[in-house]
């Protein structure tokens, strides 16, 4: 057992933790934050993306140990404590950027980080951006018009 | 003839509301089945063959059992009641059903078949047990294409059946082979719809478990069919139907995959009862390309008989159909829903109809969005633009002629379905524009006459579908097992708010916002005040679940005849409280009130709480206010559309580029554009995928080698376009809101336009066909063995 220390969702947590256990599976399974799915077993499908220190990661694919001292966001944390959306989620909802749900936590988080680094992307630069996440449900039309949305609001909300 | 018209007034219908399920799914507040984690459970874990064709000689289960925290292993031996078919769909009265038993006994028939199941405390401790078992096998020889497995001396799948052919199915429509003789050429092709994976974003997952204060067992599972799931686990476990509750509780996606009753959920149900405690168990996704049903993976043998004028006089369809090694839920059935279909919009004498199910060592088929119209759709679209070729004819010139045009609707066609409503050339019209569809063509002879290397082509799928699943004794007649209604109660409770509980079962149709829009115009009460109930057989006891576009097209008739129903139970008591006749009392937006004397009014609302309180009530009236249905619908709903791809493909290394893609669809009245405008953003990825993308490829030995998300490629947002779409609106007399199904249509649609697509490029070349997915191996092999003289 490795002992860590996280802030998971502005939470500090303090954990003893198995070596090889992946970061997904002690948000679910240990924390119960559920919110965080599962879709593959090859890193392909990008459901279980979260942000560590504000940058996009495959929580399938970090180890727990490997987050010791980070701050980990899940779609969880995202919301702010006053319970207003985040522009992403905002954007999704307005745009239907989203139908059966369980691509959306990994695609908002992305889509988060993917706003962060370039503010102001165009399409092309939003479908790579978003390359590592799977949808089965959307065609991704509706997601790609989400994050642009989500960036005019935010750079009007910042300029 | 029909109108096609575009709804003005302001009504909820038609509104493209924000949808209520976002909220809790964009906050990670989502209820999946592998969410649920009850005191005490238990794992399990699948160990699956991994050999296509085998005998077990014996299982070793001893060193799996020996692993601290493993509770329990579990072979074929120990069920014996478990064996039997699931499948509902016995299309002819020969057909040989396969014997599928919840775990392997004797023999495994594909790789991916369920050898024995551990039940351990802990989830990784399952997986770990089961490299801990032994497993001594037999080989024997995998049957993996379906012309060699109907070759005599072929392999067995089912040795005791004698053969691999599952059953033959005809259906001769008119005189083919009197028509043929009077055409100028008959246009012979060779399709294959290769076979697929659905792959819903959400893995299968299963928990069972015994409830406490009573028999029940509750079932919670990521499916489909709540409601045609407890049936037939009750007739196969023989677990009484009134002790089994299931819960779909928010489902992620399904596509048909989840439109099963799959051996996890019969094998966790069981152990659930025997063991007293919850069993849990969520497939891997590498599990889910094996064990979960797979679709398409047809061979079309096409006929179409033409006159030199351009007229289609008939058609023949042959058709090998894999089922797999089994029969699951509607395995043989899933090609014959397209049976009809293959006439598409056209006027036609004639239509040959065979299909012949196969038995391979493989995983079994079954429904995939669309299930048989895709295929049905793609060898029609595919061989008018052959014989439009073959005839030096304009492609879409070919099909106007050829066309039921608006004023001959309602059209009984050949296959003997009535279309009701229809108008393809508005339809057609509209994508043209939006399309540019003249400029194309004159970009597309620019690059022909330059020799450009990247080379244009137009792809055009003018299609309809059957779907709204469907009138029962028309199902009855196909020898289906089940109905095909649907079921609606809307109870308006004491404080006014309305409870609207639904048979329909969706995983990411928008169900709780579209019904509520429907509700809200019908009983007058604010879309936000209606919660939909869905999912759950102890909540929701009545329903046939969601599949084939039914939910709107049948299950909306359900809701729409509940609310009328319920707006004149509480007319009545309006009129009573009011001192009116209930004929002088109008109703208007959730209000009552007596004609020619508004102030005198009530809403309904107020009567819901008179309805509870029933203190002051007409006599013999009984308290409460609610209004039930159950709908069968009156006939199938055929929505229509016009596609238009532009394909880049470059000749030299065979890479094909989808440029724009334009989709005009008519699905009548819309209830909420913005769900219908994404049911057909997510149809055409699915079904352009098929043309570009996937394809589920076994080796002759019966592996599967597209394994993982590794192997088989879904695409990403990187591998598609932003969309051109718009709507048509003639609206369905056959459906008493004017609406037609829209879940499938772009997956029905945009295979064979992307294909049609890129052959138009190539012709020049002498390419007449393109394996499917359109890769860049594939196009170039076309591209070679047409300059090879070659057919393709």
């Amino acid at each position: 057992m490795t002992h860590i220390g996280v802030t998971v969702d502005g939470t500090h947590r303090h954990a003893d933790v198995e070596p090889r256990l992946l970061l997904v599976h002690w948000l679910r399974e240990d924390l119960g934050l559920v919110g965080t799915p599962i879709g593959c077993d090859t890193s392909n499908c990008g459901a279980c993306t979260v942000l560590v220190d504000g940058r996009s990661v495959k929580s399938c694919s970090v180890l727990a140990v490997q987050v010791d001292g980070k701050e980990v966001t899940t779609i969880q944390g995202l919301t702010v404590e006053d319970g207003e959306w985040h522009p992403v989620q905002k954007a999704f909802k307005e745009c239907h950027g989203l139908q059966c749900g369980y691509c959306t936590p990994g695609m908002v988080l992305a889509s988060v980080d993917l706003l962060s680094e370039n503010p102001d992307p165009t399409e092309e630069e939003i479908r790579q951006g978003l390359e590592g996440n799977l949808c089965r449900c959307t065609g991704y039309h509706n997601i790609v018009k989400a994050v642009a949305t989500a960036a005019a609001e935010m750079r009007g909300g910042t300029s | 003839m029909t109108e096609t018209v575009m709804r003005t007034d302001g009504a909820a219908i038609g509104r493209a509301d924000r949808r209520k399920e976002d909220a809790r799914l964009l906050t990670g507040r989502t209820n999946w089945t592998d969410n649920i984690q009850l005191p005490g459970t238990l794992h399990m874990a699948t160990l699956r063959s991994s050999m296509a064709h085998a005998k077990i000689l014996r299982i070793d289960t001893s060193a799996a059992l020996a692993l601290e925290g493993v509770l329990h292993v579990y072979t074929g031996r120990d069920f014996p009641e478990l064996a039997g078919s699931t499948c509902v769909w016995p299309v002819t009265d020969d057909i040989r059903m396969s014997h599928y038993p919840a775990i392997c006994t004797d023999e495994v028939k594909y790789a991916g078949d369920v050898v024995a199941v551990v039940i351990a405390n802990d989830r990784s401790v399952a997986a770990d047990a089961l490299d801990l078992i032994d497993v001594d096998y037999e080989h024997l020889p995998a049957v993996v294409d379906m012309e060699e497995a109907l070759k005599p001396g072929a392999p067995l799948v089912h040795a005791d059946m004698g053969t691999n052919e599952c059953y033959v199915a005809r259906m001769p429509c008119g005189d083919y082979e009197a028509v043929k003789a009077r055409a100028d050429v008959v246009v012979k092709r060779r399709f294959i719809n290769q076979r697929l994976i659905p792959n819903p974003m959400e893995p299968r997952s299963v928990v069972a478990a015994p409830m406490g204060m009573s028999d029940e067992i509750t079932l919670w599972s990521a499916t489909q069919i709540p409601h045609v799931l407890r049936v037939l686990l009750a007739l196969l476990t023989g677990i009484p139907e009134n002790n089994i509750r299931v819960v779909a509780p928010d489902v992620g996606g399904g596509f048909g995959a989840k439109l099963q009753i799959y051996r996890e959920e019969v094998l966790a149900l069981v152990l659930a009862k025997r063991l007293g405690k919850p069993v849990k168990w969520t497939e891997t996704r590498s599990e889910h390309m094996v064990a979960t049903h797979h679709g398409r993976d047809q061979i079309q043998d096409i006929e179409l008989a033409v006159t030199k004028d351009g007229t289609i006089l008939g058609m023949k369809v042959d058709l090998l159909a894999d089922m797999g090694a089994y029969l699951q839920i509607i395995t043989p059935g899933t090609p014959l829903l397209g049976m009809f279909m293959y006439s598409g919009i056209y006027k036609m004498e004639a239509l040959d109809f065979t299909c012949t199910g196969v038995y391979t060592t493989k995983t079994p088929t079954d429904a995939y969005r669309g299930a048989g119209r895709p295929e049905a759709t793609y060898a029609i679209e595919r061989i008018v633009d052959e014989a439009a070729a073959e005839l030096g004819m304009e492609p879409m010139e070919f099909r106007r002629k050829n066309w039921i045009t608006h004023e001959e609707f309602p059209y009984t066609q050949i296959a003997g379905l009535t279309y009701d409503t229809g108008n393809y050339e508005a339809a057609t019209a509209r994508a043209i524009e939006l399309f540019g569809y003249d400029e194309l063509r004159a970009e597309q002879k620019a690059r022909r006459e330059s020799g450009d290397p990247v080379q244009l082509g137009i792809g055009i799928s003018t299609f309809t579908e059957m779907c709204g699943l469907a009138p029962s004794r028309t199902l009855g007649a196909l020898k289906y097992v089940a109905g095909g209604w649907e079921h609606c109660t809307i109870r308006a409770l004491p404080t006014g708010k309305i409870e609207l509980v639904t048979g329909t079962s969706p995983h990411g149709q928008g169900h709780e916002t579209a019904w509520s829009q429907i509700a809200s115009d019908i009983i007058g009460v604010p879309v936000e005040d209606i919660e939909v109930v869905h999912g759950d057989t102890g909540r929701a006891p009545y329903g046939m679940d969601t599949y084939g576009s039914r939910s709107l097209a049948v299950g909306g008739q359900a809701i729409k005849l509940a609310g009328e129903r319920l707006v004149e139970k509480a007319r009545l008591i309006a009129a009573h409280q009011l001192e009116a006749n209930p004929d002088d009392i109008e109703f208007t937006a959730g209000t009552y009130s007596v004609k020619g004397d508004p102030e005198k009014s009530t809403t309904i609302q107020a009567v819901a709480f008179e309805a509870f309180t029933a203190h002051n009530l007409p006599d013999g009236m009984e308290p409460t206010l609610s209004g039930e249905s159950t709908v069968d619908p009156l006939d199938f709903s055929y929505p229509h559309g016009t596609h238009l791809a532009a394909m880049e493909v470059d000749t030299e290394t065979g890479k094909v580029t989808l440029r724009k893609y334009v989709a005009v669809d008519d699905c009548g009245v819309q209830i909420n554009p913005m769900i219908v405008e994404g049911q057909v953003h997510g149809g055409l990825a699915q079904g352009i995928a098929q043309a570009m993308y996937e394809g589920a490829l076994y080796d002759n030995d019966g592996n599967l080698l597209t394994g993982s998300m590794g192997d088989y490629l879904l695409p990403s947002a990187a591998d598609l376009p932003s969309f051109v779409t718009d709507r048509t609106v003639t609206p369905s007399t056959t459906h008493p809101l004017g609406t037609k199904g829209i879940g499938e249509a772009g997956a029905i649609a945009s295979t064979p336009a992307i294909i049609n697509g890129v052959v138009d490029a190539l012709r020049p070349l002498g390419v007449t066909d393109v394996f499917m997915p359109a890769s860049p191996q594939n196009v170039w092999r076309a591209i070679q063995n047409a300059q090879a003289g070659g057919a393709r």
